[in-house]
């Protein structure tokens, strides 16, 4: 490799860095919590069978997840401001990636919550709990569990998918990649760079989610703790 | 605490499960169900615990009668804190280990405070003779002593009875003694008990009344002594004299 690329390589990575820093993980972090409370909303409103509430979740995952994200992106950024609703680029780019990670997710949950055995829900009746004291105490911390090795993919996924806030004037790492190719021109070695800080920002996320399933699997491990 | 049941009806679609069950408990009195599968045991029990909603008939506890085909969700709530149960497939929570199994009732529904509640699932656990086991959780237990720890937990709620769903069905065969040893050390102490077994020596020994199931309705009911001894009914003479050749 030479002096000349190299160079280049050591002056971009924090240039490529420190976007994926303030932009990309915020982003992300943001984003994927909104999501978290409008899935877990969305997915009680489906268990428990609420009146009416249930259709407005069904249109609504209907739509998001039939739809592409990009395209999402582009009806919010692009599309909205045309009828005088102006979003700044970071606050859209949240609000999209809530609302459609928000679908995905609620179906994660509902899910799990359907695969908790329902003996676990008639047993709370029994001890004279009433049904929201059971959905906390009992059947939602059990549907988290489940459903956590399948969210903690999500959240990867998403990682991965603000890249395409680039296209909405967001300068995060991707941005700030072609902005930097547009000076060097050594497209292999920035894009390769930038996809391994992506690959290093998972990675902590891969070991994030195995410390948590861990931690929450402890009721599951059939060897009693000493 | 006296329990009266008067004509329960139960249907699930065309299916009639209960054809108008009458059923009374006394104070102190252990009852026990007896009849073949599908006879609607199960159902009867669940209907006065709400699990199963009945389309009619009436329920009179401690004096107070309700109807139970139009129960108010605070009357049902009421009820059940009064009572506990026990299933047949334990149902303990599995996120909780055995304490917290134990006073979950307690905090959550009796808003007991934290130490009171402690002190007495402690209490409870010894009854059971697992407070050895108590921060288990129940995938590290046995199922007796899952089904050990589900009576501890509907005793800590000092309830006025105690509804037994087939509670050693599930059972290994050498784990049925320990819970029936537990149910029989309640009689002794006086817990009101409403019992769906296939346990004949339990029925014989422990019940003080036995009521006899069959197709949703009750074929014969009387004095556990004497019961087994002189059936009045065929079909319950049938069922006993299989029941005593299965091992």
């Amino acid at each position: 490799m030479n002096g000349r690329l190299l160079g280049i390589l050591a002056d971009s990575f924090p240039k490529i860095l420190i976007p994926g820093l303030t932009r990309t993980i915020p982003l992300t972090a943001i984003s994927f919590s909104l999501a978290m409370v409008i899935a877990v909303a969305v997915a009680l409103a489906q268990f428990a069978g609420v009146r009416g509430l249930k259709q407005v979740c069904r249109f609504y995952i209907w739509v998001i997840r039939g739809t592409p994200l990009l395209v999402q992106l582009f009806v919010v950024f692009y599309g909205l401001p045309h009828v005088g609703v102006v979003i700044e680029p970071f606050t859209a780019a949240i609000f999209v990636f809530s609302i459609n990670e928000g679908a995905y997710s609620a179906e994660i949950i509902r899910a799990a919550l359907e695969s908790v055995p329902v003996g676990q829900l008639e047993a709370g009746y029994c001890v004279g709990m009433s049904y929201p004291q059971i959905i906390r105490r009992i059947v939602l911390p059990q549907a988290l569990r489940t459903a956590f090795p399948a969210l903690g993919n999500s959240l990867i996924a998403m990682l991965k998918d603000t890249s395409l806030v680039s296209v909405v004037t967001v300068t995060e790492m991707m941005m700030a990649t072609k902005q930097l190719n547009a000076i060097y021109y050594e497209p292999l070695a920035l894009y390769l760079e930038t996809a391994f800080i992506y690959l290093m920002f998972c990675t902590v996320l891969t070991k994030l989610q195995s410390w948590g399933e861990r931690k929450l699997s402890v009721y599951e491990r059939r060897e009693a703790a000493a | 605490m006296t329990l009266d049941v008067a004509g329960i009806t139960k249907r699930f679609g065309p299916l009639e499960v209960l054809k108008g069950v009458d059923l009374s408990v006394a104070q102190g009195n252990v009852v026990a169900i007896l009849g073949p599968s599908g006879s609607g045991k199960t159902t009867l029990l669940r209907c006065l615990n709400f699990l199963e909603r009945a389309d009619g008939g009436s329920l009179t506890f401690d004096g107070e009668r309700f109807d139970l085909a139009h129960m108010s969700r605070k009357d049902i709530l009421r009820l059940r804190r009064k009572t506990a149960f026990v299933f047949q497939s334990y149902n303990l929570f599995l996120n909780k280990t055995a304490l917290e199994n134990v006073t979950e009732g307690l905090v959550t529904a009796r808003k007991m405070n934290k130490a009171d509640a402690v002190v007495k699932a402690e209490r409870a656990l010894e009854r059971v003779g697992m407070l050895d086991r108590k921060d288990h959780y129940p995938v590290q237990l046995s199922g007796g002593q899952q089904q050990r720890v589900a009576i501890a937990r509907a005793l800590a709620t000092d309830p006025e009875i105690i509804y037994f769903d087939e509670p050693t069905s599930a059972l290994d065969p050498e784990l049925i003694g320990e819970v029936l040893a537990v149910m029989r050390k309640l009689a002794e102490d006086g817990q009101t008990q409403l019992v769906v077994t296939h346990e004949m020596n339990f029925a014989r020994n422990v019940s003080t009344k036995v009521v006899f199931m069959e197709d949703g309705a009750v074929v014969e009911e009387g004095p556990s002594q004497g019961f087994f001894e002189n059936p009045r009914e065929e079909r319950v003479k049938a069922f006993l004299q299989t029941m005593e050749r299965t091992p």
